[in-house]
């Protein structure tokens, strides 16, 4: 089994090892486990019929199959200061952040123990001991994480900001503003845009001029790059490159990745407006399949492959058993957490001054 | 509603059936109306709005945008200031933020700021309301947020058969119409909806005037003005509280701005007692409004008032917090009961 620094693959160069291939491999699979079975849980309760408002996991799910490798391929150059902002499509990139998964889970179930006590849901998560946040509206969880960068900047941290995105988010003006704002300041930041190809029913060609969302950099004068193919070493690839220049303060960089949308956009989408075709290759493009090929002509056998598989697996039943577990809110509980310090603010004494000039 | 009609209608609608037919209507009898959203062509609208108007009217006329509510939103104020009759749809309402100044400094002041030289005769089509775990992002009404702007009139339509002619009057308006439906109303399959906004309508067009509010029920006892979503559960609480032996009049705003403050005093003056209800948040919004109007007019006219709203805080995602914030028909029970004698 060959773990040298320098191999080929896949026809370019790659200096990554066959531990971190597992590595990355076994991060894809459990997002991807977590999203197959996550759709099971959420459509218990829900049919027959798919009435959204009933069964056990509460709202919309918009489910990542088929873009774990953006997510696994840049976070695995963060560490835990790193911070990462995520859209509403978010667990692949929650999990391969390091977002504690059971209490994730249990987020998403609504419980009391979730990461946001049942409050936000799964479009909103937030885990700051490893510096991961969502926003449901698109293209607003971009500036924010230039914010990290900014404050990585000012404390003259080499902490990252990395905002990731849908392809449908690059006409969004949250974006193409903080591009600028990044770029004009040199900011320790990095856009990672997920092209599935559609937004809802909208294929990219009939809402974005370009069909390369990396271009957007080039207006602002900034590196930008697109990885063509759904391979997570590839992204591994672009993105060392990206976080090093931001990290050695050398300024932002866009990265879109090519990823397929194995789902609907949300559970109980129809999905009429997409041919059968187009279903069948974006789940005949599986870059799980496309590592696990790599790692086998490393040597990597089917064995070792199974046995990550099982632990993914294991990790994820685990988590979904411990958040059916546990408690949901009180209903009284709705009302907690509006404030940080008490209505009044950080006082309840006025200032004791006499003004003078009151009386004329 | 129903009975101003001399003919009796026997053919219902759900009511995203009944606001598509108008806006057929209007597009087919004038070709400078047209609509933009995201999702309104192939997938017909992610609440229906559409359904099916991509077939009749095609890609130039149904037109899905980038997601760039600014430039969308702002490109209906500007086609609507050469004379066109857009319709611009936010797919929630919530997404308005991303939109505001076309919105509230564009849309709704350009026509008073140019003292009248130009007017925006376009109509923001918007999905509002929760009940189905959205959280705090996804399940606003902010219809006191879009009222409280002057310079656009505002509609909530809470039946098929209100929603139709409402469309129809929001579309031919010469001014900026925001028209707010409730997901809960619009009879989608995946969000069912409550017994009620399905009604007969009336195939040929009608228009709806704005200002004017609808007597749901009548009633001798107490006053309930709500609108949307919570007609329907204002409703189901009169019902329940006639076993009781109160007599609930309930009454649908279906415009905030303008407001009918006419039928709302006539009715206080009968009741004397007046319960506010709505899906907004409770402080600064329609449920003080509307107390407000009868008091300042005449505050001996009410004995007593409650009011029903949201509480100031977000929306919570999961069921039990999310149920105890959004009021049903047992709160609005609690707050008629809270104004007897
Ligand atoms: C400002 C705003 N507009 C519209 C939406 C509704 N919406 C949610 S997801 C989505 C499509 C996003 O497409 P893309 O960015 O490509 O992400 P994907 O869903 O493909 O992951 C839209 C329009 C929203 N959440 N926020
Ligand atoms: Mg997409």
């Amino acid at each position: 089994m060959s773990d040298s620094n320098q191999q080929r693959l896949g026809g370019f160069m790659t200096s990554v090892s066959t531990t971190q291939m597992k590595s990355f491999y076994e991060d894809m699979v459990t997002a991807r486990v977590y999203e197959e079975r996550l759709q099971e849980e959420y459509m218990e309760g829900k049919t027959p019929g798919f009435d959204i408002s009933a069964g056990q996991i509460p709202g919309e799910l918009h489910l990542a199959a088929g873009q774990e490798a953006a997510a696994v391929g840049v976070c695995h150059h963060l560490r835990d200061e790193d911070t990462v902002t995520a859209p509403h499509r978010p667990h692949h990139i929650a999990i391969a952040k390091g977002v504690d998964l059971k209490r994730m889970t249990a987020e998403i179930f609504g419980r009391e123990t979730g990461l946001s006590s049942g409050k936000g849901g799964h479009m909103h998560l937030f885990d700051p001991d490893v510096n991961f946040a969502c926003s449901g509206i698109i293209a607003e969880g971009v500036p924010p994480a230039v914010g990290a960068g900014l404050t990585a900047q000012k404390r003259n941290e080499d902490s990252v900001g990395v905002a990731f995105l849908g392809e449908g988010a690059i006409s969004q003006g949250a974006f193409l503003e903080s591009l600028n704002f990044a770029s004009v300041h040199d900011m320790p930041v990095v856009f990672i845009i997920e092209d599935n190809d559609w937004a809802i029913s909208m294929p990219k060609e009939r809402v974005a001029d370009s069909q390369d969302g990396s271009r957007r950099a080039d207006g602002f004068d900034m590196p930008g790059i697109r990885v063509d193919q759904d391979d997570v070493l590839a992204v591994s690839e672009a993105a060392r490159e990206a976080v090093g220049r931001a990290r050695d303060g050398n300024g932002p960089t866009v990265i879109e990745v090519q990823v397929h949308r194995r789902m609907g956009h949300f559970m109980g989408d129809p999905e009429t407006y997409r041919s059968e075709a187009d279903q069948e290759a974006h789940r005949r493009r599986d870059s799980i399949e496309r590592l696990a090929a790599d790692l086998r002509s490393h040597g990597v056998d089917d064995e070792t492959l199974a046995e990550i598989r099982e632990r993914a697996e294991s990790r994820v039943e685990e988590a979904i058993e411990w958040a059916k577990d546990q408690p949901k809110p009180d209903p009284e509980d709705a009302y907690d957490d509006m404030w940080v310090n008490p209505p009044s603010g950080v006082t309840d004494t006025e200032p004791n001054f006499d003004l003078a000039g009151g009386d004329d | 509603m129903a009975q101003q009609q001399r003919q009796t209608v026997e053919r219902t609608r759900t009511m995203s059936d009944a606001m598509v037919e108008a806006i057929a209507t209007e597009m087919r009898e004038n070709e400078e109306v047209f609509y933009m959203g995201e999702d309104v062509a192939d997938y017909g609208g992610i609440f229906d709005s559409t359904e099916g108007l991509l077939e009749e009217f095609g890609r130039d006329r149904i037109m899905d945008v980038p997601i760039s509510e600014t430039s969308y939103i702002g490109a209906a104020v500007g086609a609507a200031q050469e004379g066109m009759r857009p319709i611009a749809e936010l797919m929630f309402v919530d997404f308005f933020g991303v939109a505001m100044d076309q919105i509230y400094n564009q849309m709704a002041k350009n026509t008073y700021m140019s003292g009248g030289a130009v007017n925006v005769p376009m109509v923001l089509t918007a999905a509002v309301g929760g009940t189905y775990n959205d959280a705090a992002q996804h399940s606003q009404t902010l219809y006191g947020t879009f009222a409280h702007v002057p310079g656009m009139k505002v509609v909530v339509p809470s039946t098929a058969y209100d929603a139709k002619g409402l469309m129809h009057n929001a579309i031919r308006d010469d001014d900026p119409v925001a028209y707010m439906f409730h997901k809960r109303l619009m009879g989608i399959g995946w969000l069912p909806a409550p017994d009620g906004p399905k009604t007969a309508v009336p195939e040929t067009e009608y228009t709806i005037p704005f200002g004017s509010a609808d007597v749901k029920r009548e009633g001798d006892d107490v006053t309930v003005v709500t609108l949307g979503l919570h007609v329907h559960r204002a409703l189901d609480a009169a019902e329940r509280l006639a076993e009781e032996g109160i007599d609930v009049e309930v009454i649908d705003l279906r415009s905030l701005v303008p407001l009918d403050e006419e039928t709302i005093r006539e009715s206080v003056d009968k009741t004397g007692r007046l319960v506010a209800v709505d899906e907004d948040y409770q402080s600064f919004g329609v449920t003080g409004e509307v107390i407000t109007r009868v008091v300042e007019d005449d505050p001996g006219s009410v004995e007593a008032v409650e009011r029903v709203a949201i509480p100031d805080i977000p929306i919570p995602y999961a069921r039990p917090m999310e149920n105890e914030v959004v009021p049903d028909s047992e709160d609005i029970q609690e707050a008629i009961r809270a104004t007897e004698p």
